[in-house]
């Protein structure tokens, strides 16, 4: 069996696991204890009765229960969920004040998204996001020890002398970026950093020079200071909301002892080295190492939602030396000497000295800021990093900045477009230059260059600085003139309009997930149309294709194979129950069992009987998972719910109290398991948790008969190499038949094996555990080392089969993602044959498809393989080519099945060109038993070598490494946990919202977004164009007719809102057609609507219109007596109409929004020109209105508009007519359906999927 | 042994058991579960806007559309054409360029250049010029006096800017003349009332027309914008210290008028748009006749040899379209033209080779699939 997929707990969290959080008790104590319990069983139910408070008794004195038995401890628990409602109220409280937090910051940093440097490929992860660090397997500061520079002391109790060297960070936390002082300057200077910001202020400053000074000081100013002014509000207004969120979170409070009694205190005011007491149910004020808990062994359960938005319960353990005291009476003194505060929330290193002992600490002993206490009445907890220094603040990060590809590609157009620029202005220059040149005789004339006195000789200059700086100046002055050719806006205009379109992505009701009530997230706003070209998608297999949601199916038991539990009528099926003390118990998921099964599970005395007994006792016990009960609204029936971090553990424990082995308690020290009604007590003397090394864990269990166990599960390639094939040969060759079986039939499995020790085997192990646990260095090596050694020569018990469902809509999914032409990979940590199945129900593979498979284990055997699949699928696409001429069959599609031993050997190689090369002819590939770092391999050699626009999607921690190196990461918020939400751009809750997201809003977002960044270039050229054909006929010194104010407003009023309400409104085609014919989508992968052509086509036609709009007045005013101001407004509303009519007749679908944005703007533009024309200290005064008193001047507008217009109107119908592309036919099949639709009043829904084939 | 509080709390319980029960499949994997209770559903409360649903009107280029634009189109412009280039016909225009004419040497070479010079600049020499123009046609009043500059850069940068609104306006700014160096003040440090290099530049050749029998009087009221007499110059601003001191530019001004009574001054301060311009002089309130011939007495006052400047007296009737100009007749009849032209290449192609439209034999992919 290969879970590559950690069992109990995702693997960045292994380094946190290095530690283990139960405490050896010494053995002596232990078979004490068994004793006591194993007289317990015996008469366990008059027992229980006896021992039994009823709850009511608890809810009052809560708090005294620190000497209440373990058996009662359990209700503890249960109490939680008696008085759900205050629970809840507090928890969504607190939980809504933290999220907003989160979001604002979120929103934040994407505001300033264009400073931050995009993620390049080959850096490493860890280093952006803090969470990754936990994702290499061996943490290297878990190995060392702590250095005394590196460590922050804190003397438990004392927080005077705590602080006292270095003043430690309060507990007030800031999330506000500025202050009232700071404002100004930081706000200014985080603005700045954007590229196009510094070109708009150089310009201004520029401007500023008196020899340079083209437009006024103001209007020149103007722009930029509204671009920062708006910006400023923005974050002045998010500033203020974060401050009094901050206020809020600080002025809570907190129990603190002080002068040994508990007081409330303020949450501000807490200080590294206190100890703090937290109730149930309330959130964590910082992080604290924990000192002792309610619960007598010393457990508290933590949720940590707010945190990583994990919201299954975790357990944290106080020390026992710790534990024990209590602090209102004896003075707790000692120290903790821990790390440095860091980002990593799941490790913690530290070493606490107390009572002259030294006790190491792991995360497992700390409890984090954000986190809440849960199904534990009260815990104490030295605070070690309070306020900003806490985890959960240290990891309040923002979403991973990545730049788009359009935005890549326009860059190269927007130096085209400064060659452009500085063409003209060199031209302009030139111009002026040979002017001076030519009239230099007459320049002692003029008066403007010389102040000559007629009647003396002396030459007296005025500005004039000789002929080569003026010729330089007229240079700066003309970029001056020219600046907006670089299209400024068009940043402003861009980031908008993505704000625009996540509004919509996220209001989308069809990509709202029901079951998670989660929206779609849109969380990086940079890269929305990007989503219009993917070309290959990497998809992870559990919890993104199928739900991760657990079942189990079937099992093997001692070489027989269960598996009729699908055959029992649901009905019929009670489930299991227990009773106790008049309450009954019962699990709270129902499982199908197998009745030949259960019926065996009954009898204890056969031989098979014992096995299925151990099986189930192994299920039951070697797992992580928590017991909860939860109330119901009858009285007497208690539901009980396992938490625990594994869906898999989940569903084998529940399949266990099915068979009548229940798991009622879990405390670190020991587990309760009701076996057929008979309640049966083990203690956990220790338990090696899983990691991606073992692939397995195991569990030594102490049992009531003094006998010792080890039970072991695990996947089965590791789990056999464990397992004493000798013992029972017939067993095991049954067993992997049976695996084979199962893992074919898409179901994941496990294998479960026991080994029961002697007393002499067993004290060996604990020595060795106990040396290992407390060792400071090389611990998790250490612990490994002895699991090892525990592990082996096992007997086999038998194997279990889980079935991971597939999403909905899975398979229709990826068949509109096929169509559309994007190449689905799957990465998963299953095994070749799982993958395989899951591939056919997904119809990923279809029976028509060639497999090859590529599985070696050594470099030479990977490349004879990879050599043999390239000449096949030559083989393969040949036979096809000679065939299609006739036949017109279609291409043979081949389908790549490669695993991870073969990926060890050929990513990082040589042969990567030629696993790309195959990869690139296959229709899927299929990789299995990949671990994360290789899936983030894989999308990274397609990313560099395809060059096509790839998108990583997956749930689980182990696909944040392929999230962030995809260009488009997407999260599932599933149930794995928030970590892949957390790396992702884009976060949604089920694998099918792909297709809409891709093919409707990525097509959407980049056709709007391709048209505007054209057009944006086009709009803001044809001004600059009219302006430079203008400065021809100055004598190039650069005046311009259009006043300074309407060339300011141009690109902020006159023009700035059609182009953003179309960004974000027009559709070129209906979310039904998109659907229906996803092969549109392929208008994105192939460029079609902004490359190199376009943008030329486009400079083109711009010079058409500025030649059209500058040169019919000019020719119809020729020799009159018009005056700058007056022809000035003419061409500045000629160009306006223009650019507002270019982009209406590229508008598809008008909205009411769309005709008040583009009419309005004219309408704006029209009243701005009066406005500005009847301010009498401007030279044009009342100009507009003596020119638009004339008819010639409304003909010139007419004239200007049709002839500007027509070539490009022209162009556009014949294109349209002989060359149409697809989205040309399908927009009038569109219209032609709904006129045909209309007349014969007919209503069909079409068919979402059902596209037309190939 | 203590009984709960059943009736307070049982109820409660029973709510949210129920909705436990309802979520069991949630609470079954241990996630979300407290939260999908909790809070209310996220789904996005449906509106047609935020689904992008909203009514829409989407035109597309059908060929009937296509063809109605493109001949209203032909129909509107040739019209207008024709009307403005008819309009333009019946402009009378006679044009005299008078500044080689009425300066004594006419040479080429840096002598005579030097002596068109000293004559212009002489305030003593008698530079009254007389010209004889026939009337080609009948010309109804009113008629329009221009003068006309070629080669006149009234829209350099640094002439443009070296203008005071402000001083133009009111008294009180009289001294605010940083924007019109260099002609800003006087050597004593008064400023220059009107300052600036544009009324410093004022055009000063007048013109006195008679037929042979008896002068034709030149209306010059009303010839700048009523405009700029209301609102841009003062009419409490006297000209002061004005073409007081060398280089003289040009005309000097009334000292006793205001700046809004300057009507020349006016005229000339709207900087005309490019270097060709004409700026009215006056105009005539009678008609004339055609071979009519007429005499102007001209004052050839206006230095405009010290560049290579041209002068012209234009006499022109206007029209709706304003002077004689054929460019917007033409373009509008090449335009309108062209468009008749295209709807009829557009007919005949869509009748040769018709294309029925949304048809998805056309799309790509079922094009590729036919053709392989």
């Amino acid at each position: 069996m290969s879970q590559q997929r950690p069992l109990l707990i995702p693997s960045q969290r292994t380094p946190g696991k290095e530690e283990l959080p139960y405490t050896p008790v010494l053995l002596k104590s232990i078979s004490e204890n068994s004793k006591t319990f194993s007289r317990m069983d015996s008469n366990s139910n008059s027992q229980f009765e006896n021992e039994n408070s009823p709850l009511p008794d608890f809810i009052r004195n809560t708090s005294s229960q620190r000497s209440t038995s373990s058996i009662q401890s359990i209700y503890s628990k249960a109490s939680s969920g008696h008085s759900p409602l205050p629970e809840f109220i507090r928890s969504t409280s607190s939980q809504r004040s933290t999220s907003s937090i989160q979001s604002i910051h979120s929103k934040a940093s994407s505001g300033h998204s264009v400073r931050e440097v995009s993620f390049e490929l080959g850096s490493k992860p860890s280093v952006r996001h803090g969470s990754m660090g936990a994702d290499s397997e061996r943490f290297g500061s878990s190995y060392k020890e702590i250095n005394d520079q590196d460590a922050r002391l804190v003397y438990p109790n004392d927080p005077e002398k705590t602080n006292e060297k270095f003043e430690f960070a309060r507990n007030s936390i800031r999330t506000g970026k500025y202050s009232i002082l700071t404002f100004l300057p930081r706000n200014l200077f985080e603005q700045f950093h954007r590229v196009a910001y510094i070109y708009f202020l150089a310009i201004a400053i520029l401007n500023q020079v008196p020899q340079l000074a083209v437009f006024g000081r103001e209007a020149s100013i103007l722009p930029l200071a509204f671009v920062l002014l708006v910006t400023a509000v923005k974050d002045a207004y998010e500033d203020y909301r974060r401050h009094r969120s901050d206020n809020i979170e600080n002025n809570r409070l907190g129990w603190v002892l002080v002068n040994d009694q508990f007081q409330q205190k303020k949450w501000k005011d807490i200080r590294v080295g206190e100890i703090i007491k937290v109730s149930a149910n309330e959130t964590l004020p910082c992080d604290m190492v924990l000192l002792s808990t309610s619960d007598t062994t010393g457990v508290a359960y933590i949720q940590t939602t707010n945190l990583d938005g994990e919201s299954n319960l975790k357990t944290r353990y106080a020390k026992q030396e710790t534990q024990m005291k209590n602090p209102e009476k004896e003075k707790i003194t000692g120290l903790i000497k821990c790390e440095k505060p860091n980002r990593n929330i799941y490790g913690f290193q530290a070493n606490m000295e107390i009572d002259g002992k030294r006790v190491s600490l792991g995360p497992s002993n700390i409890i984090l800021r954000g986190c809440e206490l849960k199904n534990t009445n009260w815990a104490l907890g030295i605070a070690v990093y309070a306020g900003r220094e806490t985890k959960a603040m240290l990891n309040n990060s923002g979403a991973p900045s990545k730049r788009s590809r359009l935005e890549t590609k326009m860059n190269r157009e927007i130096i085209y477009l400064s060659i452009f620029l500085v063409v003209l202005c060199t031209i302009i220059s030139v111009c002026h230059g040979v002017w001076l040149r030519r009239h230099k005789e007459d320049l002692v004339l003029m008066q403007f260059y010389r102040k000559k006195d007629y009647s003396e000789p002396d030459v007296e200059d005025y500005n004039y600085y000789g002929w080569g700086m003026e010729v330089f100046f007229v240079f700066l002055m003309s970029v001056i003139v020219f600046q907006i050719m670089i299209p400024i806006s068009l940043y402003i205009s861009m980031e908008l309009v993505r704000v625009g379109q996540a509004y919509f992505m996220i209001r989308d009701n069809r990509m709202f997930d029901e079951a998670t009530n989660s929206r779609f997230q849109c969380r990086a706003l940079n890269i929305n149309e990007d989503l219009g070209q993917i070309k290959y998608v990497f998809s992870d297999k559990t919890g993104t294709l199928t739900e991760n949601k657990m079942e189990f199916q079937c099992a093997s038991i001692g070489g027989v194979d269960y598996s009729g539990g699908k055959a029992m009528d649901e009905d019929e099926q009670t489930g299991y129950s227990t009773r106790v003390d008049g309450q009954v118990f019962k699990p709270k998921m129902r499982v199908k069992v197998d009745p030949e099964l259960l019926s065996l599970s009954k009898q204890k005395h056969t031989d098979e009987g014992r096995h299925v007994h151990d099986f189930f006792v192994a299920l039951a016990t070697c797992n992580t998972i928590v017991p909860l009960a939860v109330e119901t609204s009858d009285p007497d029936l208690k539901l009980i719910d396992y938490q625990g971090e594994s869906p898999d553990e989940q569903s084998l424990v529940y399949a266990a109290a099915a068979y009548g082995y229940m798991l009622i308690e879990r405390t670190s020290g020991h587990i309760v398991i009701d076996i057929q009604g008979e309640r049966q007590r083990f203690n956990v003397l220790g338990l090696h948790e899983f990691d991606s090394d073992r692939k397995r864990m195991s569990v030594i269990l102490g049992c009531s008969d003094d006998t010792f166990k080890v039970f072991v599960k695990g996947a089965d390639t590791t789990m056999f190499n464990v397992i004493d094939r000798s013992l029972n040969s017939n067993i095991v060759k049954a067993t992997e038949d049976h695996l084979h079986s199962y893992s074919s039939n898409g179901l994941r499995t496990l294998v479960v094996g026991k080994r029961d020790l002697s007393a002499s085997e067993f004290e060996q192990w604990q020595s060795s555990y106990e040396k290992a646990s407390t060792a400071v260095m090389g611990r998790a090596a250490l612990l490994r080392k002895v699991a090892y050694n525990i592990e082996n020569s096992l007997s086999i018990l038998g194997a279990s089969a889980i079935e991971d469902k597939l999403q909905q809509g899975v398979p229709e999914a990826i068949e509109s993602l096929r169509n559309a032409g994007i190449k689905v990979w799957v990465l998963t940590g299953d095994k070749q044959e799982t993958a395989i199945s899951i591939g056919y129900s997904s119809k990923l593979l279809t029976s028509k498809m060639t497999q090859i498979v590529v599985n070696n284990n050594s470099k030479e055997s990977c490349k004879k393989g990879l050599e043999d699949a390239l000449v096949m699928c030559k083989k393969l696409t040949n036979d096809s080519d000679t065939t299609r001429g006739n036949s017109g069959a279609r291409t043979t599609e081949i389908a790549l099945v490669i695993d991870g031993t073969s990926l060890v050997h050929i990513l990082d190689t040589e042969l990567e060109e030629k696993l790309f090369e195959v990869a690139s002819k296959c229709t899927v590939v299929l990789c299995c038993r990949v671990a994360p770092l290789q899936k983030a391999g894989i999308v990274a050699l397609m990313k560099k070598r395809a060059n096509e626009m790839t998108l990583a999607i997956g749930d689980g921690a182990n696909d944040v490494s392929m999230i962030q190196m995809a260009d488009v990461g997407i999260g599932i918020s599933g149930q794995e946990g928030r970590q892949a939400v957390m790396a992702s751009d884009f976060a949604m809750g089920q694998f099918r919202f792909l297709v809409p997201l891709l093919l409707v809003h990525g097509h959407w977002n980049y056709q709007r977004m391709s048209y505007m960044i054209l057009y944006n270039f086009y709009r803001n050229a044809l001004l600059v164009l009219v302006l430079f054909w203008y400065a021809l006929f100055t004598g190039f010194t650069l005046t311009t007719a259009i006043t300074d104010w309407s060339s300011v407003l141009y690109s902020v009023i006159y023009t700035s809102l059609p182009t953003i309400v179309v960004g974000i409104l027009d559709k070129d085609l209906s979310r039904t057609t998109l659907l229906r014919y996803p092969q549109l989508y392929g208008t994105g992968q192939r460029q079609e609507s902004y490359n190199g052509k376009l943008f030329w086509v486009m400079i083109m036609d711009t010079l058409w219109q500025s030649v059209a709009a500058f040169f019919a007045p000019l020719l119809a005013y020729w020799e009159s007596d018009i005056d700058g101001s007056s022809i000035g407004d003419l061409w500045i509303i000629a160009v306006v109409i223009l650019v507002n009519l270019h982009l209406a007749m590229d508008i598809i679908r008008w909205y009411w929004i769309t005709h008040a944005a583009v009419w309005g703007s004219i309408v704006a533009t029209f009243i701005c020109v009066m406005v500005i024309d009847a301010l009498p200290f401007l030279p044009g005064y009342w100009a507009f209105f003596h020119v638009a008193d004339t008819k010639l001047f409304w003909a010139c507008l007419l004239g200007i508009t049709i002839a500007a217009l027509v070539p490009r109107f022209v162009v556009k119908i014949f294109i349209q007519y002989f060359r149409p592309d697809d989205i040309q036919i399908s927009r009038e099949a569109e219209n032609v359906k709904n006129s045909r639709e209309s007349r014969d009043a007919e209503i069909e829904m079409n068919p979402i999927f059902n596209p037309p084939r190939r | 042994m203590v009984t709960i509080r059943a009736d307070e709390i049982s109820n409660i319980i029973r709510e949210r058991i129920e909705q436990y029960n309802r979520e069991v499949k949630i609470v079954n994997t241990g996630d979300e579960a407290s939260q999908t209770i909790s809070k209310k559903s996220k789904k996005p409360q449906y509106s047609r806007f935020t689904q992008q649903e909203l009514p829409a009107c989407k035109p597309i280029l059908t060929p009937g559309l296509v063809i109605t634009t493109l001949i209203s189109i032909g129909i509107i412009f040739v019209p207008i054409g024709l009307g403005s280039l008819s309009a333009s016909e019946h402009v009378v225009e006679i044009v005299d360029r008078y500044d080689d004419a009425c300066i004594p040497s006419n040479g080429d070479d840096e002598a005579a250049k030097r002596e068109r010079l000293s004559f212009i600049q002489n305030a003593k020499t008698n530079k009254t010029c007389i010209r004889n123009l026939v009337v080609p046609k009948k010309m109804k009043h009113p008629i329009h006096v221009y003068y006309q500059l070629d080669n006149f850069y009234q829209n350099h940068r640094r002439y443009v800017k070296s203008r005071s609104d402000r001083q133009y306006r009111s008294p009180g700014s009289e001294g605010d003349t940083k924007t019109c160096a260099p002609e800003s003040e006087v050597d004593d440090h008064r400023p220059i009332v009107p300052c600036g290099l544009i009324a410093w530049s004022l055009f000063n050749d007048t013109y006195g027309i008679s037929t042979k029998d008896n002068p034709i009087p030149i209306n010059k009221k009303d010839i700048a914008w009523q405009s700029d007499k209301n609102s841009k110059f003062g009419s409490n601003v006297y000209p002061k210290n004005f073409q007081k001191q060398d280089p003289v530019g040009g005309g000097k001004l009334n000292e006793s008028l205001p700046l809004s009574e300057q009507e020349d001054l006016l005229v000339w301060m709207r900087t005309a748009a490019l270097p060709n311009f004409r700026k009215l002089y006056g105009r005539i309130e009678t008609d004339l006749e055609a071979d009519e011939k007429i005499t102007v007495v001209i004052q050839n006052n206006y230095n405009t040899y010290s560049f290579d400047s041209k002068k012209q007296l234009v006499l022109s009737t206007t029209t709706w379209i304003g002077g004689k100009n054929d460019f917007l007749g033409k373009a509008y009849i090449s335009v309108g033209g062209t468009c008749l032209f295209l709807a009829i290449a557009f007919i005949l192609t869509y009748v040769i080779k018709p294309r029925p439209l949304g048809d998805p034999a056309y799309l790509s992919w079922n094009l590729n699939s036919a053709t392989r």
